[in-house]
């Protein structure tokens, strides 16, 4: 793990902890894990998507890096991009060890535009996606929940409510100005609280589990 | 979290990596779990050697990527490699890489079940 972090006394922790499991600082998963898992979390700049992650996750968020170099630019859709431009995409991620078999990793992905055209070759198979709202920058939600509409992936809308935030708009409010439909839960949270980041989930699996319940009994 | 740049603006150093290839084995997923059979070989590249170091257990791809500081693609064309000479396993996610492969209700009962017990 590098040394590089903003919090000496989480980064003390992590050491000691993980010190016994293995000698490169890493928490190992068990030798039975066989399934993984993707949740994605999407959401504009500062709006605690590491935030949420950090707060649910059984090991310190990790980031990583997706690069597209020529052998991938007739994948991009922005049309502008000339041969042999390199884009990099960075996310964050963390880890949920559900049982013996099952490992959920969460990926906190950036809103902005050039992501998206990565989704299909990093986040296929994602069981669905959490779109994190910051009230006070709501434009930056619209894209995220169009372009999972776009894509099909089921998700549910979590507000991150900031402390520092005057209006406290209601979630009748919020979900008018996104143009949210009702059968999209839409849930308050504080990101920065393993409770309520686990209920964020709880609420998004339940959300998936409706859904194929409908479709399953469709069919 | 400091972010640790990946991409230092020296696509060379990962043309070095791969040999110069640039196109990657898509079978592996993100969240693939990857296991090693074997232990590194005299003469192994010192990537493919710290791959089966970290794969004593199983693996994510994603976090092989982290702990290598390697792009996601640079790090599925090494597995690629020890896949072919049978130096790792792969567990492959059930939900396929097609959008029509939805999870049933069995599966998400058990993700619920696990996230209820955090």
């Amino acid at each position: 793990m590098d040394s590089a972090t903003s919090d000496p006394t989480a980064s003390a922790a992590t050491h000691t902890a993980a010190e016994a499991l293995a000698p490169s600082g890493r928490t190992p998963l068990t030798d039975a894990a066989e399934t993984g898992l993707k949740i994605v979390v999407v959401g504009g700049f500062g709006v605690g998507k590491t935030t949420l992650v950090r707060s649910v996750s059984e090991i310190r968020p990790l980031n990583t890096e997706e690069v597209m170099t020529q052998a991938g630019v007739g994948v991009d859709e922005t049309g502008s991009v000339t041969a042999k431009t390199t884009t990099t995409v960075a996310f964050d991620f963390g880890r949920i060890s559900l049982n013996e078999r099952m490992v959920l990793y969460l990926f906190g992905a950036p809103g902005q535009e050039r992501f998206w055209f990565l989704w299909d070759r990093l986040f296929s198979g994602t069981l669905g996606a959490v779109v994190l709202v910051d009230t006070r920058r709501m434009d930056d939600s619209w894209y995220a929940i169009d372009r999972l509409e776009h894509h099909r992936t089921p998700f549910v809308v979590a507000v991150n409510r900031f402390d520092d935030d005057t209006a406290r708009h209601s979630l009748d409010e919020i979900r008018l100005a996104l143009a949210l439909p009702d059968q999209v839960p839409l849930v308050d949270c504080d990101a920065r609280v393993r409770t309520s980041g686990k209920n964020v989930l709880v609420t998004l699996v339940d959300h998936l589990y409706k859904l194929a319940l409908a479709q399953e009994s469709a069919s | 979290m400091t972010r640790r740049p990946v991409d230092t603006g020296a696509p060379d150093r990962l043309y070095t990596v791969t040999g110069g290839r640039s196109r990657a084995d898509d079978s592996f997923d993100l969240v693939t779990l990857v296991v090693a059979e074997c232990g590194p070989t005299a003469g192994m590249q010192s990537e493919h050697v710290r791959i089966l170091d970290l794969c004593r257990h199983p693996t994510a791809v994603v976090e092989l990527a982290a702990e290598l500081a390697l792009p996601i693609t640079v790090v599925r064309i090494l597995l690629g490699d020890l896949l072919a000479t049978g130096s790792i396993t792969a567990r492959h996610p059930r939900l396929g890489q097609t959008a029509a492969s939805h999870p049933d209700t069995a599966l998400l009962q058990e993700v619920l079940h696990g996230l209820r017990n955090l």
